[in-house]
């Protein structure tokens, strides 16, 4: 089985967002860069197939040098084979992310590609759908379970309230979510072996459909009314949230 | 020629409100570009159900019937199809000539617009939470980084597709009444390969608010201490018909599913009121519910970071303060 699993490198969620000079990006000043929390889970599942069906696993990333950085942990946890579709900057839209990737894929022919059900950063939750779409292939995102067997895959997908039960044929493009399985740490052995696992660059063209113009941080609030004597301040409250705030 | 396409969405064959967002947002949009609208749904609602998109200013609604479009599917027994429904609209769209498709943020909405984005030629901007129209031209506000900041983006190309993020644009009543029109998915090819995926089952965690889709939502956190002690976030959801969250911190620790996780690595929130129980805030948490409309902070630190996002907080024991704050809300409302 080929499996395909994109990657891509983040702001750690626990960075304090700034706004850069440019005003278009944030200020990576002090900022910590990690593999999207959401493509761990893909990784996971992606060498989960390998480990009961053989075969490959072929991590792809795009961005600058630093994106190459995803890519390695993807190898700790077992990936084989790297792809950095290596752009100058980080200036790039979903759409040219999606249809460098389905044209690298579509070379590669794979079983099954996984995704991280969106990235942390832009929160798009579009690149699966799209790159998909562009290979005529079918998606499942926000995927909780899956089961593949031959041909044939069962997934389930979160929804609001519940999941849905998604059947499909391979090859199929799927996006994962926090509870598919449990993301593996490396060892030292993986950590060794990774060091002389093969990336591969290729180059990344823009086709820029969308166009970030500005970046702005959300208002902040004035000061709450806060009580800091306890439960004696419970009536009170009550009284604020029906008849100042309105919302009870 | 209307230049905006609405895709409103149904549950069990009732529009969901995030439809009537929708179309009174498309609404707005229309008049302001000085264009009109038209509303295409796919779904087995009656008519009395399709007219009431009439009374949020839907002039046209295009109806596809969910059954038959099942029809075509090669295999039986399906609920519906993400891939289907997307070549539908998309096909609808197409001959049309429509350059802006509004479709709702929800988990169906996420699944089907990169499809359409793709089949239609579209550029995509997804989870928009404002818009502004210069020079006839959109472009629209979306969070980024889970609202830790917003970004403006713009589209190059001469088509868009924008979803909404749910419960942050209004519905208004506008009273229009409407004409349904039937579309048959013969005269939109819909053939057996547009079925790629099928859901076969839907499965409703037991009655349970979503976190996604509540109004008001009670979020506990390690201040809890123990899983048990969640019952007193349960009862004062209870009584204000609300969901229950949680942190990241419990739902790594196994306490609470991963569905009710607020924040950056689970779902970004924002209902009218927020109830943060025993949540310190991190800065992860913080991203997903800052921007709800109203926040209250129950927490023993007075230093917490979730007192700075708070409009109200108490300072105290989370377990005398939950029982009295549900016994007092019981009280109001009788």
């Amino acid at each position: 089985m080929k499996i395909v699993v994109c990657v891509s490198l983040v702001p750690d969620s626990t960075t304090k967002v700034k706004i850069g000079a440019s005003g278009k990006s944030i200020d990576e000043t002090g900022v910590t860069f990690i593999i999207n929390p959401y493509d761990e889970f893909a990784v996971e599942e992606a060498v989960q197939l390998k480990e009961k069906n053989g075969g490959e696993v072929i991590a792809i990333s795009v961005g600058t040098d630093r994106s190459k950085e995803a890519i390695k942990k993807a190898f700790q946890m077992g990936a084989d084979k790297g792809i950095l579709l290596k752009s100058v900057t980080a200036d790039f839209d979903s759409y040219s992310v999606a249809k460098n990737l389905a044209e690298t894929i579509k070379e590669l022919n794979p079983d099954v590609i996984l995704f991280g059900k969106q990235s942390i950063d832009f929160d798009g939750s579009i690149v699966p759908g799209m790159t998909a779409e562009l290979l005529g292939l079918p998606v499942v995102n926000v995927v909780t379970k899956l089961e593949i067997s031959g041909n044939e895959a069962a997934a389930e997908r979160e929804i609001e309230g519940g999941k849905e039960v998604v059947k499909t044929s391979l090859p199929a493009v799927f996006g994962a979510q926090k509870g598919l399985n449990n993301p593996r740490y490396p060892n030292l052995k993986s950590i060794m072996a990774s060091k002389s696992k093969p990336i591969e660059e290729k180059p990344f063209q823009t086709y820029g459909m969308t166009e970030l113009t500005g970046m702005s941080l959300p208002d902040s609030k004035g000061s709450g009314k806060i009580f800091t004597d306890g439960v004696q301040n419970v009536p009170e409250l009550v009284r604020l949230l029906r008849e100042e705030a309105k919302v009870i | 020629m209307n230049k905006i396409l609405i895709v409103a969405e149904t549950k069990d064959n009732i529009f969901k409100s995030n439809a009537f967002e929708a179309v009174t947002t498309g609404k707005h949009i229309a008049e302001t570009l000085g264009t009109g609208f038209d509303v295409i749904t796919v779904t087995d609602a009656s008519d009395e159900q399709l007219k009431t998109l009439g009374k949020y200013g839907a002039s046209k609604v295009f109806h596809i019937s969910l059954t038959e479009l099942n029809s075509k599917s090669p295999a039986a027994g399906i609920k519906y199809s993400h891939s289907a429904i997307a070549s539908a609209v998309s096909n609808f769209a197409n001959s049309g000539g429509y350059e802006i498709i509004i479709i709702s943020g929800t988990a169906f909405g996420k699944e089907i617009a990169p499809a359409i984005s793709v089949k239609t030629g579209s550029a995509v901007i997804t989870d928009c939470t404002g818009y502004t129209v210069t020079d006839g031209k959109i472009s629209m506000k979306r969070p980024s980084y889970a609202g830790k900041c917003n970004t403006n983006v713009n589209y190059t190309s001469g088509k868009i597709v924008i979803t909404l993020r749910p419960n942050v644009f209004k519905a208004e009543v506008s009273e229009t009444g409407s004409e349904i029109a039937n579309v048959s998915p013969d005269s939109l090819n819909i053939s057996a390969a547009d079925f790629k995926t099928c859901v076969t089952d839907v499965v409703v965690s037991s009655g349970k608010l979503d976190v996604a889709e509540a109004d008001i939502i009670v979020s506990g956190g390690r201040g809890l201490r123990n899983p048990e002690s969640f019952k007193l976030v349960e009862d004062l959801a209870e009584v204000l018909g609300a969901a229950t969250g949680a942190s990241r911190a419990v739902v790594d620790a196994g306490w609470r599913p991963h569905g009710e996780q607020v924040g950056q690595t689970g779902k970004t929130v924002s209902p009218s009121l927020y109830v943060a129980c025993g949540i310190s805030g991190a800065i992860q948490h913080l991203a997903g519910m800052s921007s709800s409309k109203f926040i209250v902070a129950i927490n023993k630190d007075k230093d917490a970071p979730i007192f700075q996002v708070a409009d109200y907080g108490i300072v105290g024991d989370v377990f005398e303060i939950l029982p009295a704050l549900t016994e007092e809300i019981k009280k109001i409302k009788g």
